[in-house]
């Protein structure tokens, strides 16, 4: 780009090389315009269709019954509260075991070398074939639909962000800190857990927050594990309402008021879930291990 | 002094003994402590193994009521209970097939943008921000598509390929038909903005990887940053890049809640992109919950494990070519 302004090239070749040059770097120029500009696109969609809904009701007060006025999303934030947040408390430990298994034995077998395969396979996985497998597993053998199923279809979404991140971060801690703590006769265990996991505390922590902001937006899994519930709950044994699901069902709706709810309700999900994803990244970008 | 020395030799034993005995105990907690870690990677496993069974399971009855033929029949109806998977199958490959030759050039640009044309100041904000593409959740994108997007695209863009691509001979008929905005090539544009990110983010990650002294031969021989790219970069890291696009199809191939927002939802199959259809997953969303006969659950079933044996055998490929691409990092 830089010798192209000095002087124009006399020898065709060359000018014909320079000129793909400028179409390439403008077209890739261009590429990026247009994936900041979808993403503020969406962003100012949100803030503008949300922002009228985004009032103390929105927060305080149920979903409305149909044809009635007002109304908030007060059910759907405390439903989703509790399913993502029972179906982190599951997933944590689980991902984080099973990460640890991967960086402490993954180089020795085939099943961790599996294992390994299969996380990233998971990672990826349809996320409505996950809903279909707890309906099967959970609600067609007890009957009916629940906040529970919903956060164990959450939870198994969740994990393999958490085992990924997890076996990430312990393979970037040096060997010579593991060395150091054998020589003092420290047993395995005690230096994967209380050396090698803990010089890497905060970039899992990032995992987890990461796995959060994935399963918040989650709809599919949910449309038949936790379904809906159109009034105030916390009973996890029972249909549960939640932020997505409603906003799925409202955006739809032929009511007005409704779909305002669910432009506030889509606000609400889209900015936390960006926050987490922004607040990992810059607490782990300030304790990457070296 | 012989007392002395027994009593020294008995306290040696003592600590020996002692010693032994931690050193047993370690034994033993590292055996559980292995052993509990290995039931957990191997839930795991389990959870896709319980996936598959689950599914076969479920799909076993459709498969057993029309044979093979399921993959291949048109029809499906829910009300004669006639089921067949080519609407979903069709417009799944479709849409995601269009969504990667949106997003592979796309992607491209994005990742050369950030690799060798950005200030490394904006290199981080910027990279940040085309992450953040991929952390939307995917009913934004849905309802963006259906409210903001699809009116606009039917108003101005439809019309506008239906004058001009809609006249060509045999391409023609794709770009036909009533401009309504949702359908097929609308799910296909929302696809592609969804899995730019995935795509962008592997590219970025196998171009850095490309030695600097390669490129810098380039750039000695007098090649312009564009050559460097497209025939050094490119090629030096294209196993790389195939996996990248082939996780982002994979992607794409299970998106539900996106597509089921601005795909039309109509089981007919037709040549015209305008036109609305049906992808497996956006079905299954769509029909799943108000199935009522053993039949349309168990066909909904066969839908699922279709779709996920694609997706497993697009990411597994994906999978293998990045390990490969890794492997070349080690080598350098």
């Amino acid at each position: 780009m830089k010798q192209a302004t000095t002087s124009s090239p006399v020898n065709p070749v060359y000018r014909k090389r320079l000129m793909a040059h400028r179409v390439g770097i403008a077209l890739s120029v261009l590429a990026m315009s247009v994936g900041l500009l979808v993403l503020a696109w969406i962003l100012v969609t949100l803030a503008v269709k949300g922002f009228g809904a985004l009032n103390l009701h929105l927060f305080t007060q149920p979903t409305p019954s149909p044809g009635s006025e007002g109304g908030g999303v007060s059910n759907a934030i405390l439903g989703s509260l509790m399913i993502v947040g029972l179906s982190t408390l599951v997933s944590t430990p689980i991902g984080i075991l099973a990460g640890i298994y991967l960086a402490e034995y993954g180089e020795e077998n085939k099943i961790a070398s599996l294992t390994r395969f299969v996380t990233d396979i998971m990672l990826s996985a349809p996320s409505i074939v996950i809903g279909m497998f707890v309906w099967a597993l959970y609600v067609a053998t007890v009957n009916h639909y629940s906040g529970y199923a919903g956060s164990l279809a959450l939870a198994l979404i969740a994990i393999p962000v958490v085992v990924r991140t997890t076996d990430n971060m312990l393979r970037l801690v040096p060997n010579s800190l593991l060395e150091a703590a054998f020589a003092l006769g420290a047993p395995r265990w005690k230096v994967a857990m209380l050396v090698r996991l803990r010089a890497v505390k905060a970039g899992v922590i990032t995992g987890v927050l990461l796995a959060v902001a994935r399963i918040s937006g989650e709809t599919a899994p949910l449309l038949f594990t936790a379904l809906n519930n159109q009034f105030f709950s916390a009973d996890m044994n029972r249909p549960i309402a939640n932020l997505p699901v409603v906003i799925y069902g409202f955006a739809m709706s032929p009511y007005d008021n409704w779909r305002e709810l669910a432009w506030g309700g889509a606000l609400l999900v889209t900015f936390s879930v960006l926050a987490l994803n922004i607040i990992s990244r810059t607490l782990f970008s300030q304790k990457v291990p070296n | 002094m012989q007392a002395s020395t027994a009593q020294a030799s008995a306290a040696e034993h003592a600590a020996l003994r002692a010693l032994q005995r931690t050193m047993r105990n370690q034994r033993i907690q590292d055996f559980i402590f292995h052993k509990t870690t290995m039931l957990f990677a191997l839930s795991v496993l389990a959870v896709l193994l319980g996936i598959i069974i689950s599914l076969v399971v479920g799909a076993w009855p459709a498969f057993k009521e029309f044979g093979p033929g399921f993959i291949t029949t048109v029809e499906w109806d829910p009300v004669n209970e006639k089921y067949g998977a080519a609407i979903a199958i069709v417009g799944t490959l479709a849409t995601s097939g269009i969504a990667l030759l949106i997003a592979f050039p796309v992607s491209f640009g994005i990742a050369l943008f950030l690799t060798e044309i950005c200030p490394a100041g904006l290199r981080r904000p910027l990279g940040t921000a085309v992450e953040l593409l991929a952390g939307v959740p995917s009913i934004i994108y849905g309802m963006w598509g259906l409210f903001v997007f699809a009116p606009l695209f039917g108003d101005y863009v439809q019309p506008l390929l239906k004058n001009t691509l809609g006249h060509l001979p045999i391409i023609g008929q794709f770009f036909s038909g009533p401009t309504m905005g949702i359908g097929i090539l609308t799910a296909a544009l929302i696809l592609a903005v969804m899995i730019i990110p995935f795509i962008s983010s592997v590219m970025r990650d196998v171009f850095e990887i490309v030695p600097a002294v390669l490129k810098e031969s380039a750039y000695g021989l007098g090649c312009t940053r564009w050559e460097v790219v497209r025939k050094i970069v490119l090629p030096y890291t294209k196993t790389g890049v195939v996996g990248g696009v082939m996780l982002g199809l994979g992607r794409a191939l299970g998106e539900t809640m996106a597509v089921t927002f601005v795909i039309g939802n109509a089981n007919k199959l037709s040549w015209s992109l305008f036109a609305a259809g049906n992808s497996i997953a956006s079905t299954l969303a769509n029909e799943f919950a108000e199935a009522d006969t053993p039949l349309h659950t168990s066909s909904l079933f066969a839908l699922a494990l279709i779709l996920f044996i694609i997706t497993f055998i697009v990411l597994s490929s994906a999978k293998l070519m990045l390990a490969s691409m890794s492997r070349k990092e080690g080598v350098k």
